[in-house]
């Protein structure tokens, strides 16, 4: 029950506060009860059926760039 | 490649795996012994197993296993409740499936099932609202089990019932909170911690603040990690350079999903529904204010009312020799529990930890069987 599933969102219906999602290739329908917004394109984290946050992709790239740029740069003595 | 598959990168572990050795060595060097953390969230344990970083870190770094994985943290009392419901004329139990072949003090819902109970398995707890409905000669009963992430979609769903006026739907909460559980297990003064590894998906509804108690209260550096392999990677030196610069702080490094206040909503939702309670945790005792019972506005929807379902009486603990309670407050590991691996496996499990597959003992039987105990130290 603790698994997350993340999943891409193609399609939204707002009256009834679901959306149907692609995780790898299949589609899910979920609930977005527990979501403000929700775009199609939007990447979302679900538990149990729900929706429970957006992923901000910006971020996510953000941070991986910063350790690619850490770890690829091999100046010697570059420890931490 | 998409920014979330550059988290699973091989090579790029691969470099800051050689970071985190090197700062856990200069760690180690300081306080003349490897730095120990513990990491709460049964995910986060299966990630780590599979990653076989306890032994690639032996010696170095010694990572254990705290108490959130829900199902093994689930008292028998609470099971043997779960039990007497499904053995009600009429009743439909609904659940996760986790839940299924947890043994209470007799007996288990998966024995209830073959013996005829009608006992069923839902992804989503809105699937057992829709099967109430289409069923409304049966009472559904939804077992209301899990952290933070699970109680709003519980709440969530019996708000819909109750709109759609779903009247044969209601829910047995035995929903459980993790910052109580995190108390709890610090305040053991035999438990020697250097650093916490915070769940990454609960926190995404309780947000970043609600960890700052543990520097408050007990110093420790703490981080909050995804769950792919350089999120723990990332994880762990981070707490290793908070270790070498004397600093303890709670730092979120699972910024793609986790925000300072966390979901507004699910918390606004969860506090609609639910109103802490002191509750038992198998293997932790009574913590306060660590459980969600629904609150009486929603009476009409509380099993334990509608049901009458008394409370089961207290039961012996453990089974003989089963070193569950240790397991989950961090003070032993799997492998160090003298019946795992041969009398205990995932086939036959003894305790609750080797049932679910977040559980510790389960993980290890998976994943590290072969590998050295506790970092080989
Ligand atoms: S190996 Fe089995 S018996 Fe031992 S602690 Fe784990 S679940 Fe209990």
């Amino acid at each position: 029950m603790c698994l997350g599933i993340v999943g891409k969102v193609i399609k939204v219906t707002a009256a009834d506060d679901t959306a149907i999602i692609d995780v790898h290739g299949t589609r899910r329908e979920i609930s977005i009860a527990l979501l403000g917004q929700v775009k199609v394109g939007d990447y979302v984290l679900v538990h149990a059926g729900f929706a429970i946050e957006k992923i901000d992709l910006k971020e996510a790239e953000q941070m991986v760039k910063m350790w690619e740029e850490q770890l690829n740069d091999v100046t010697p003595g570059q420890v931490l | 490649m998409s920014p979330l598959d550059r988290f699973c990168d091989t090579e790029l572990s691969r470099k800051l795996m050689g970071r985190v050795a090197a700062l856990a060595d200069a760690v180690a060097e300081r306080l003349g012994r490897p730095a120990v953390f513990i990491e709460v969230c049964g995910t986060h344990t299966v990630a780590i197993s599979r990653l076989g970083l306890r032994s690639l870190l032996a010696g170095r770094v010694e990572l254990r296993s705290g108490p959130g994985c829900p199902v093994c943290v689930t008292d028998h009392q609470e099971i043997d409740m779960m039990v007497n419901l499904a053995r009600l004329p009429g009743v439909t139990v609904g659940t996760f499936g986790d839940m299924l072949r947890v043994p209470g003090s007799r007996s288990s819902l998966e024995r209830e099932r073959a013996g005829g109970a009608d006992v069923r398995i839902f992804y989503s707890p809105l699937d057992a609202v829709a099967f109430a409905e289409a069923n409304p000669g049966r009472e559904v009963v939804f077992l209301g089990i899990g952290f933070e992430t699970t109680a709003p979609a519980v709440a969530a769903s019996l708000a819909r019932a109750r709109a759609k006026g779903v009247k044969n739907f209601s829910i047995f909460s035995a929903h459980k909170l993790i910052p109580p559980a995190i108390r709890a297990v610090l305040s053991d003064p035999e438990l020697k911690l250097d650093g916490l590894i915070l769940p990454g998906h609960v926190s995404a509804i309780t947000g970043r603040r609600a960890f700052d108690f543990i520097v408050e209260e007990y110093g420790l550096p703490s981080v909050i990690s995804g769950f792919e392999p350089m999120d723990i990677l990332i994880a762990l030196h981070e707490l290793l350079l908070q270790l070498l610069q004397g600093e303890a702080r709670v730092v979120n490094k699972y910024t793609r999903v986790v925000r300072e206040e966390g979901n507004l909503d699910a918390r606004k939702r969860i506090a609609e529904c639910f109103e802490e309670v002191d509750v038992p945790w198998r293997g932790l005792g009574v913590i306060p204010e660590s459980g969600l019972s629904l609150r009486e506005t929603f009476r009409d929807f509380d099993a334990r009312f509608k049901l009458n379902i008394e409370p089961a009486p207290p039961t012996p603990l453990y089974p003989p020799g089963c070193a569950c309670k240790e397991i989950l407050r961090g003070k032993l590991l799997p492998p160090e529990c003298r019946l795992f691996g041969d009398v205990c496996t995932p086939v036959r499990p003894v305790g609750p930890c080797m049932v679910s597959s977040e559980g510790a003992c389960a993980a290890y039987y998976r994943f590290e069987r072969f590998s050295p105990v506790g970092g080989g130290i």
